[in-house]
């Protein structure tokens, strides 16, 4: 039922002698790797031994020991487990040397360690702040970092109880309570350099026409209020005409810092928290941190509750691709039709979820080692219904109404390719990884909980397009409704929950990544435990922001007009991707 | 043929167009009221649903169902005289259990003495803060925490949304009510309990 971190019986220590060494601290796996040697090591590993795909590069500030390190995991999309590979820094001035010769998708993911960490990556091509502002003061998730009404490195607070005082945040004075200003910080005179940096990373495009003369470019912000963008993401386009020469993304607008929030919170008080990163699909988050605690805790999970994880699972599944549909339609110009039958399905099956978790949308739903409460014959019963009968037909309805529509084929067939090879490189994942042909879904790749006793199949398509793309949707409900099906004919009795689910979790000290096939692609937690009930490091390999790396090479060379749908055909949420 | 796909599509709305009014006169014919009846507003959101699917809020409501969630609620058993006397015994564990931290308890204390009592003396919980997950009456070992039903919780004053002991404390029926099973469930526990104490004792 775990993931496997890297379990392969190879010695890269023999093969790469003086430049790896094996990870032999209690509770870690893996290779440590001198951070000179990473390129060639990672272009090895990616050319020699089949680790083509990078899941997840973050970092992680060991405070006590002065150091940071940098955490690789890597996979083959021919499936099987991975292999994690670590750099280790000095605290001041840490450098190491950028993937993105060898793996492009490690673009945005080291951006967002650099902004967030403080870890400077040698010859990236534009190593800017990702997700905060280009004026902010640090690097927020260090450890020695404090927040503004910052009260205590962890929960619970000592004020709460037993002489709790409630008082608003607001009502201390901001300014001298831990709101940190780069020095010499004047609102008045304060001119944003973050956006002279990124017109100054488009301004590099020029072209010249036939005639020899310089033709001038448009630059458009879409965003971040813009009807398109499913939330504030915001694309600065260069444009030729009306064809895109550029595109950069700018994001952050949501950003909470999560991560440093998950650090804060016990084990548990995290799992709410997990609902408001995709906010469709809360219980695949549930179900991905779930998977990363019990990996480090070493809980087994009981058969009733693999099945009920599996049935939620699906259904969210199935929601979160008919929305997507929906809301495509509507990028495309079809107004609410579309969407709101595409709602119709989706309020049914969060009536399921309503009658099982208590919510809707913010499940809270998964507890280690369990759920929280178990499912009714009623509302089996229900679920039944639904995957039985009424989902086939509207799947089957949506087919109908949709995929032969002539506006639909001619919007969307042959826009947003993106070739299997990019699709790889840019570490796409998810529906988009298989509407490129490349048939990677970890249900089936690396099974987790137990997808290996179902039957069904990897729904794939070849020609990477935004058709592809609404295509597979549908394909992936029918799978899903498959594996309904079996798991509501198999579901046996028995108890939800392993030991008693409490609110304190301690965990050994270690490491684990647990990672899911969630709607939107791979989500993965990254935990670092140092043995207290509280993460030491909390990091969430979110799927629409690092799908999103590979935006700019979809669009460019479209119309401007075919970004929205490229943009909605993927698939993101905001609330994970800013995190 | 060019437009034949637009053509199935249309014919699909069309449909659903077709059986909005179709349903409406059978259930005028046959079974009753459509709308602003419990059976309607059940067959409207239930899988067998064809046509027309909103409710009309405010007029009409969503049942919900016994395990929604909205906010907590302190619980208060109604003693003899009409007083109240609240199952919480300012233990602290709903506090520390809280993801965002949005409950403070005061703990009682005896005048006399200072010693500390099992009751709180004030319980605030910050609503604006709240994140509903329900943590506090997951492991409330007391059942004295619990999540209520009600969510048309419009204030104009931000300052409402503190929520004091007074303005947290419903009674055990009103709780009975919403949340007929797990009061079951609960009541089946203590008795077991306390048939399981009068045993010993004997």
């Amino acid at each position: 039922m775990t993931i496997p971190v890297s379990t392969e019986t190879l010695d890269l220590a023999a093969k790469f002698p003086g430049i790896v060494t094996p990870d032999e601290r209690e509770g870690y796996s893996g290779w440590i790797v001198k951070a000179d040697e990473l390129a060639a090591f990672a272009a090895s590993l990616r050319d020699d031994l089949g680790y083509d795909f990078l899941s997840s590069v973050t970092g992680v500030d060991y405070l006590p020991e002065k150091k940071l390190e940098v955490v690789y995991h890597v996979y083959k999309t021919t499936g099987g487990p991975g292999l994690v590979f670590k750099v280790q820094l000095p605290r001041k001035k840490p450098e190491v040397p950028s993937l993105t010769p060898v793996y492009p998708g490690a673009d945005f993911q080291e951006r967002e360690a650099w902004d967030l960490l403080g870890i400077k990556f040698t010859g990236h091509p534009d190593l800017r702040r990702i997700l905060m502002w280009e004026g902010f003061e640090g690097h927020p998730l260090r450890k020695d970092w404090k927040e503004p009404f910052y009260e205590e490195d962890i929960k619970p607070y000592s004020s709460r109880w037993p002489e709790g005082k409630h008082s608003y945040a607001e009502d201390r004075n901001p300014f001298n309570d831990n709101v940190q200003f780069p020095k010499q910080f004047d609102p008045e005179k304060w001119v944003p350099e973050g956006d002279a940096a990124l017109y100054g990373a488009l301004a590099e495009y020029r072209t010249t026409d036939e005639d020899g003369l310089d033709t001038d470019h448009i630059v458009v912000n879409m965003g971040p209020q813009h009807p398109s963008t499913h939330g504030v993401f915001r694309a600065v386009i260069t444009l030729d005409g009306e064809d895109i020469v550029s595109m950069k993304p700018v994001m952050g607008y949501l950003h909470r810092n999560h991560e440093k929030i998950g650090e804060r919170n016990t084990y548990l008080h995290n799992m709410p928290y997990t609902d408001r990163l995709d906010y469709f699909c809360s219980m695949t988050n549930n179900h991905g941190y779930a998977l990363a605690v019990e990996k480090l805790t070493g809980i087994e999970v009981p058969e009733r509750t693999e099945y009920i994880r599996v049935i939620m699972d699906e259904l969210t599944r199935i929601q979160n691709h008919f929305i997507l549909i929906g809301m495509l339609l509507n990028d495309l110009g079809a107004y609410f039709t579309p969407a709101l039958y595409a709602f119709e399905e989706r309020e049914l099956i969060l009536d399921i979820f309503e009658a099982v978790a208590g919510s809707r949308m913010m499940c809270n739903y998964f507890r280690f080692g369990g759920v929280a409460r178990d499912v009714t014959p009623e509302i089996l019963e229900k679920v039944s219904a639904l995957a039985f009968d009424r989902l086939p037909r509207k799947a089957d309805e949506f087919d109908r109404l949709l995929t032969e529509n002539e506006i639909l084929v001619s919007r969307c067939k042959g826009v947003g390719r993106l070739s299997s090879e990019d699709a790889i490189k840019y570490s796409m994942s998810g529906p988009s990884l298989r509407a490129s042909g490349v048939p990677y879904d970890i249900r089936k790749a690396d099974p987790y909980s137990i997808y290996d006793r179902f039957d069904f199949d990897v729904a794939v398509r070849y020609n990477g397009d935004t058709y592809d793309r609404y295509l597979i949707r549908l394909d992936e409900i029918r799978q899903s409704l498959r594996i309904l099906q079996q798991a509501i004919r198999q579901i046996p009795e028995g108890p939800i929950q392993t030991g008693k689910s409490t609110y304190l979790t301690k965990t050994p000290a270690g490491e684990s990544y647990g990672r899911i096939e969630a709607p939107k692609g791979e989500l993965g937690y990254y935990l670092v435990s140092n043995g207290t009930g509280n993460p030491w490091r909390y990091h969430v390999r979110a799927p629409s922001f690092i799908n999103i790396t590979a935006l700019e090479s979809m669009v460019v060379g479209g119309k401007i007009a075919d970004f929205v749908i490229v943009f909605g055909g993927i698939d993101v949420v905001l609330g994970e991707m800013d995190r | 043929m060019y437009g034949k796909g637009i053509l199935k599509g249309l014919g699909v709305t069309f449909k659903r167009f077709w059986d909005t009014y179709f349903d409406d006169i059978v259930w005028l014919f046959r079974k009753g009221k459509r709308y602003h009846s419990p059976e309607g507003i059940a067959h409207r959101s239930s899988k067998d649903t064809r046509g027309i699917f909103t409710i009309q809020y405010p007029e009409e409501k969503l049942p919900v169902p016994e395990e929604f969630r909205y906010t907590p609620f302190l619980v208060y058993e109604e003693g003899e005289n009409g007083e109240k006397e609240l199952r919480c015994t300012a233990c602290g564990i709903c506090s520390k259990a809280c993801p965002p931290q949005c409950i403070w308890i005061v703990r009682a204390s005896d005048p006399e003495t200072g010693k500390p009592l099992k009751t709180p003396a004030e319980f605030f919980i910050d609503i604006d803060v709240c994140m509903n997950c329900g943590m506090c009456a997951e492991f409330c070992p007391f059942d004295a925490i619990r999540m209520d039903h009600d969510y048309e919780l419009s204030v104009y004053n931000r300052a409402n949304n503190i929520h004091n002991l007074e303005r947290l404390a419903k009674p055990v029926s009103y709780y009975a009510e919403i949340r007929p099973i797990n009061y079951g469930k609960e009541m089946a526990v203590k008795q077991a309990k306390e048939a399981a104490k009068a045993s010993k004792a004997d």
